[in-house]
């Protein structure tokens, strides 16, 4: 058996490596052929460069886009599934999502602005909304329990999802058409990213949930064995919770700010990489997010070509993706 | 080694736990004896420090168990609960491997020594040939043992630092064995005993068990000591009696050298004074 620390270096140059070539390749794909020669031409100004222009404003940003939000969210859901030991849950389960679509909802129905600011309103309405239903959710779990109860989480995490689809069906109520059709497409989850602002402003987040994730690997792996074991291993497991619970939490509001609620990322990702490295969360967190990473703009490129000039937003690739798979894991399971 | 003074403990209004007093001595072996829900399992609970009671206080060597840090609790002290059951499909050496998180800093990873001391562990548990093995895979009693090994790993010094009396507490650690690995869990509890200098706290229903392994039993009852002491003291009728409201005759065995416990008939309630 191999030591973790070769595993680790294995599991980085792999993943690194495919990483790496999906954002190189990503901003290549697309219904309009570029040439990378063209594009890094310094001779022809970046004005008379359409290839140029294609490559810097239109794809790189979606791709990076992908990057992080796949990212993020596969490795909230490696974080979701091993906080509540329970390798079905998603980085959704939690209300996070739903929180979020009630927030953009509200933001794009009303037309709020924060023009004003600089940034648009949606993205920050959706990072409030699930900031939000996370709170309500962790105040519910933390209420009536010494620490944090794992299934009060769970269902609380359930209800909310529930009684906040059913608030954006109210408010959808009283959008118009037009309305509708940008909440409608936001809900699939559409990494529409033609700018570098939303990756910058997303970005001191990630930053942070990742150092964090990275400290939490450990505390994973003894959370696995249940929570009064991993105490007795000389964990403290309520803190473990908490900085897993908060880090998890943030890193999902972030990426859904940035491209909506694309589903099934944070589920089959951590699942093929414990199928291809094992269980130990210190393999498996950086191999997620990397893999994500490629995963999410690998969709994304099928998203933008499968019925071009027409782009698919990526939550439908996901999801057609991802619904058999989650099937097959519940059947493989039993 | 381990003391507990006036411990009261409840998850709700009621307490499960009753002003319980008891005393592990270094290398002791000692058993707690109740029937179900008599407090055996929140009681190991106290005395882990995984709860913290309302009332009286455990100390570890003499220091109270809240002014130590859960690092320093778990190196000296390690608890093997009555079932596992891993969230993810883990490897047993990875399972062991996991016992040395107390002796690891926060971003600091097994080192060879490491992989010694766990391979040590799993080596005097006779799970060595296990270790690449999925634990999910394992026989009840197999899991079992390598949770002991685990434990044994969690405890066992690093080759720098010295070495100090642990202790290993078992919640019921045979209630879900057949015979023949309740005997095998038995004998290995006993040699680990023998030859670590290891202090051992066991909770069971079991008498027969309770009786072979132990030197000192805490009888417990709705949350309260009934009893305590050296086995030939406390394990007679009229304690059984008092215990499980049950008849039984205690005679000692001609092969084992040890008290048995031969239950004859539940005590019928007309019969009670």
């Amino acid at each position: 058996m191999t030591s973790i620390t070769q595993r680790l270096t294995l599991t980085l140059l792999v993943f690194g490596g495919l990483a790496v070539a999906a954002i190189l390749l990503g901003p290549l794909i697309g219904s309009t052929p570029i040439s990378l020669a063209r594009v890094f031409d310094r001779s022809i100004p970046f004005a008379d460069n359409p290839d140029a222009q294609i490559f810097f404003i239109a794809r790189l940003p979606r791709t990076l886009a992908g990057a992080l939000v796949g990212a993020m969210l596969a490795s909230a859901g490696v974080i979701f599934q091993g906080l509540l030991r329970n390798p079905l849950a998603t980085p959704f389960t939690l209300g996070v999502s739903a929180g979020a679509a009630l927030g953009a909802m509200l933001a794009i129905t009303f037309g709020w602005s924060l023009s004003w600011l600089g940034i648009p309103a949606a993205p920050v309405a959706s990072f409030a909304g699930s900031l939000m239903a996370v709170g309500i959710v962790y105040l519910l779990a933390t209420a009536r329990h010494r620490g944090m109860s794992t299934n009060v989480l769970l269902l609380a995490g359930v209800t909310m999802n529930a009684f906040f689809s059913a608030l954006i069906l109210f408010v959808q109520y009283f959008a118009d058409f037009a309305e509708t059709f940008r909440i409608l497409r936001w809900l699939m989850g559409d990494l529409d990213v033609s700018s570098y602002q939303p990756l910058v402003t997303a970005l001191p987040l990630a930053i942070f949930s990742f150092a964090t994730f990275a400290w939490l690997a450990r505390p994973l792996n003894l959370m696995s064995l249940g929570p009064d074991a991993a105490e007795s291993r000389g964990l403290n497991v309520l803190g473990a919770q908490r900085a897993a619970f908060l880090s998890a939490s943030l890193a999902t509001g972030a990426a859904v700010s940035v491209g909506g609620p694309v589903g099934f990322v944070g589920i089959i990702v951590p699942h093929l990489v414990r199928l291809l490295v094992g269980a130990d969360h210190r393999v498996v967190l950086p191999a997620s997010a990397l893999f994500g990473a490629a995963f999410l703009i690998g969709c994304d490129a099928v998203a933008r070509t499968v019925m071009s000039p027409l782009e698919l937003p990526v939550g439908v690739i996901t999801a057609l993706i991802g619904g058999p798979f989650f099937l097959w894991l519940l059947v493989r399971r039993t | 080694m381990l003391q507990a003074a006036d411990l009261t403990f409840g998850y709700g209004e009621t307490p499960v736990v009753r002003g319980v007093s008891l005393e592990v001595p270094a290398n002791g072996f000692v058993g707690i004896l109740g029937p179900n829900g008599s407090g055996k399992t929140t009681l190991l609970r106290l005395l882990a420090g995984t709860r913290k009671p309302q009332q009286g206080i455990v100390r570890l060597g003499g220091t109270p168990l809240l002014s130590l840090t859960r690092a320093e609790i778990a190196r000296r002290m390690a608890v093997v609960p009555q079932e596992t059951q891993l969230a993810f499909e883990y490897s047993v050496l990875e399972v062991v491997l996991m016992g040395r998180y107390p002796h690891l800093g926060a971003f600091e990873v097994e080192g060879p020594g490491d992989v010694e001391i766990a391979r040590a562990a799993l080596t005097s548990t006779g799970t060595l040939d296990l270790e690449a093995r999925m634990f999910s895979t394992l026989s009840g009693g197999e899991k079992q043992r390598v949770i002991i090994a685990a434990a044994l790993a969690q405890i066992s010094a690093s080759a720098q630092s010295a070495e100090q009396p642990a202790i290993l507490l078992l919640d019921e650690p045979t209630a879900a064995l057949d015979l023949k690995y309740q005997l095998e869990t038995a004998s290995l509890l006993r040699t680990l005993h023998v030859a670590h200098a290891l202090s051992v706290v066991v909770s069971t229903h079991d008498l027969n068990f309770a009786a072979a392994l132990c030197e000192t039993l805490v009888m417990l009852k709705d949350g309260r000591v009934i009893a305590a002491g050296p086995v030939d003291d406390v394990l007679t009728p009229g304690r059984i009696r008092e215990l499980y409201d049950v008849e039984a005759e205690v005679a000692r065995h001609a092969r084992t050298g040890h008290l048995t416990v031969v239950p004859v008939s539940a005590t019928s309630a007309h019969r009670r004074p």
